[in-house]
């Protein structure tokens, strides 16, 4: 392995959807600095949007919700374990990043007036806004890097940050998926952008990268992030979500509901008043798979003709438009057959439930100089404009950092050990002639997180599952690459087990239950909130492993009555008994 | 270490015939979020090296003669 080295001032890790918007404006604000953009694969085509998006999920559009709205709505949501500050933060800027992508290029659905195109989705308030033409995402977002003159380098997998004699940030380790070469990068500021822990259970159909979060999402972000010391926060609140079985992919209310479509069971009837995703929702969808009402469908069959052709434009060709090709194959024309659903394996992903790198209202996290945005980032449901708007929170903070941390020609000091033991890390993989492949011990690893960590959660399950993680832990040391590729899928190994491990003692941790399905633990059914109203961070200790930080709950900034508290428990539907 | 040969069904399948990677082409290497498509430099055509496939379709959109074709891999099909 060689070694490359590259020095710039800002390095932001993930070119999928908070990355390119924090490269961006890094350079706006300061189109002196040299910022450069990782990616491990393409950022034409990468990252959770690489076939674009057909919505926005939590769009705050004055007229039609305010943001004290969308911020009780999230808490709520999250059975009030957030701090309301990041929500309210991004709610406060959610519609200047609206007109910022409509300047781009973005096209929004709007109305014969001109004005956006609200729908409701979610249990209280009005969110969501269409993007039938949505496809083109990345290609907007590449024409804005190739402006602002970002550097970009493709395929490179980052595996370390790197820290200073002072513990910050100050760059990232890695290697070159094609050519195998190390790759050391000194910034003076590192903005992870790496998107969700998408591979950590296994999907039921035994394919490794049939998961519903693109698969290059193996966590890298999480673990990196631990690595350096950083905070993480609610990661057993698990990403679980409600997907078309076996495709894996959303199947998508979001888009059929505002249409007349819904989630129904074997007979065709609602029983959930509210499609949008929550812990609390994943609870009933749940309890109706295992009642015996089950399977659970995507109902569209009643629909006009009109009506299902737009759904099929809308859905066939964005986000992920290989759905067309499944449905055909399995017969399933959504005229005549409801669509089977499931749920997904688990996973941490913010963007959609709350598991990630603790981060405050700037887009800073615990680290001094390490920034973090999108899937990653704890921000409770932030989905894609979340991950724009703290993007761009993110790339204008960590150059006003840069301004006021290293002034005229100041650089971060970096001690030499880490890099040298981070070569040998990397580089271990290559040198062994045999051992196991990373696909078997992936294989072996997520299975053992679906046989012990998904919920319902029990204590024994978890100890179980720490012990055979551990083990797995043990033959990761025999993983044998023949070449950068296969070497990529040995660090994603390390990145996945770090999660799983993470996984089991977050959940641990917090003996109670709460936010429905996503933290179920059997030994402790209730929720607790004398003991647990509580964020929960994990983080690195000094002597290297996990512990554990009960913090109380951030002050709210927006206070929330005794009945909008409990809206998110009122989703199963109560039948009114029918007069003989 | 050892290797097994295993037949296997692959998601992405190449049209040879339409393929043009022989002059130069990378488009469907250079976009694939796994990076699990090649060249295979004797024939010059693309093909589908790894089993690792999320069904995504770039590789199939961005191809300019229309050489590539996604199925869903038959374990979800």
């Amino acid at each position: 392995m060689n070694t490359i080295e590259h020095e710039v001032d800002v390095l932001v890790v993930g070119g999928g959807t908070a990355g390119p918007m924090a490269a961006v404006k890094a350079k706006e604000r300061n189109p002196q600095l040299k910022v450069m953009l990782l990616e491990k694969a393409n950022v034409k085509r990468s990252g959770a949007i690489s076939m674009g998006m057909d919505g926005l999920n939590n769009a705050v559009v004055p007229g039609h919700a305010t943001p004290e709205q969308y911020v009780k709505e999230i808490t709520t949501a999250n059975d009030g374990v957030v701090n309301q500050a990041t929500v309210y933060a991004y709610a406060k800027n959610s519609y200047r990043t609206i007109e910022e992508l409509d300047r781009w290029g973005v096209k929004f659905e709007k109305d014969e007036t001109g004005d956006y195109a609200m729908r409701k989705v979610h249990h209280i308030g009005t969110y969501v806004l269409p993007m039938p033409e949505g496809h083109h995402m990345k290609k907007v977002l590449y024409r804005q890097l190739k402006q602002k003159r970002v550097e970009v380098t493709n395929r490179v997998i980052a595996t370390r940050v790197l820290l200073d004699e002072n513990g910050a940030a100050a760059g990232v380790m890695g290697f070159d998926c094609r050519s195998g070469d190390f790759v050391v990068i000194r910034a003076k500021a590192v903005i992870l952008c790496c998107g969700a822990a998408g591979r950590l259970g296994l999907p039921t159909s035994g394919y490794l990268f049939g998961t519903y979060e693109n698969p290059t999402n193996a966590g890298d972000g999480y673990a990196m992030a631990y690595h350096a010391g950083a905070e993480l926060a609610n990661l057993e609140c698990y990403q679980i979500n409600p997907l078309i079985k076996d495709y894996n992919g959303p199947s998508c209310a979001y888009v059929t509901g505002p249409f007349g479509g819904y989630t129904a069971n074997n007979k065709g009837e609602r029983f959930i008043e509210c499609d949008y995703w929550s812990g609390q929702m994943m609870m009933e969808f749940y309890n109706e798979l295992q009642s015996g009402n089950g399977p659970v469908f995507l109902k569209m069959n009643h629909l006009a003709e009109e009506t299902i052709a737009t759904i099929e434009h809308i859905l066939h060709t964005n986000e992920r438009p290989s759905r067309g090709r499944f449905h055909e194959g399995r017969g399933t024309d959504y005229r005549e057959k409801m669509v089977e659903m499931h749920i997904s394996e688990i996973g941490f992903c913010s963007g959609h439930s709350a598991s990630g790198v603790w981060i405050n209202e700037r887009g800073e996290t615990s680290v001094k100089g390490l920034y973090s945005a999108g899937d990653m980032a704890a921000v409770p449901h932030n989905y894609m404009l979340g991950a724009f708007t703290y993007g761009w929170f993110c790339g204008e903070n960590a150059a006003d950092y840069i301004a006021e941390t290293y002034p005229d020609s100041a650089k971060p000091v970096i001690d030499q050990a880490q890099i040298d033991a981070e070569f040998a890390r990397v580089g271990a993989p290559l040198l062994r002639t045999d051992g196991l492949p990373p696909s078997q011990v992936e294989y072996k690893l997520r299975r053992l997180v679906n046989d012990y960590l998904q919920p319902p959660k029990v204590t024994r399950k978890m100890e179980i599952g720490l012990d055979r993680i551990a083990q797995v832990r043990a033959d990761m040391e025999q993983m044998c690459a023949s070449n950068p590729h296969e070497l990529m899928r040995c660090m994603e190994v390390y990145h996945i087990a770090d999660c799983a491990e993470m996984a089991a003692r977050a959940s641990l941790f917090r003996k109670e239950s709460r936010w429905g399905l996503y933290h179920y633990r059997v030994d402790y059914p209730q929720r607790n909130d004398a003991e647990w109203f509580v964020h929960c961070h994990l983080r690195k200790s000094a002597e290297g492993e996990m512990e554990h930080i009960k913090r109380p709950i951030e002050p709210y900034v927006v206070e929330l009555d005794d009945h909008e508290k409990t809206a998110y428990d009122r989703l199963r539907v109560v039948r009114q008994p029918v007069a003989a | 270490m050892p290797l097994a040969a295993n037949m296997t069904s692959v998601p992405v399948v190449i049209d040879e015939e339409k393929c043009i990677a022989h002059k130069g082409c990378t488009v469907c290497v250079d976009v694939c979020p796994l990076d699990v498509l090649a060249i295979d430099m004797l024939k010059g055509k693309a093909f589908m090296k790894y089993d690792e496939c999320w069904y995504c379709m770039p590789c199939e959109t961005d191809c300019p003669t229309d050489a590539v074709t996604v199925s869903i891999p038959y374990l979800l099909r």
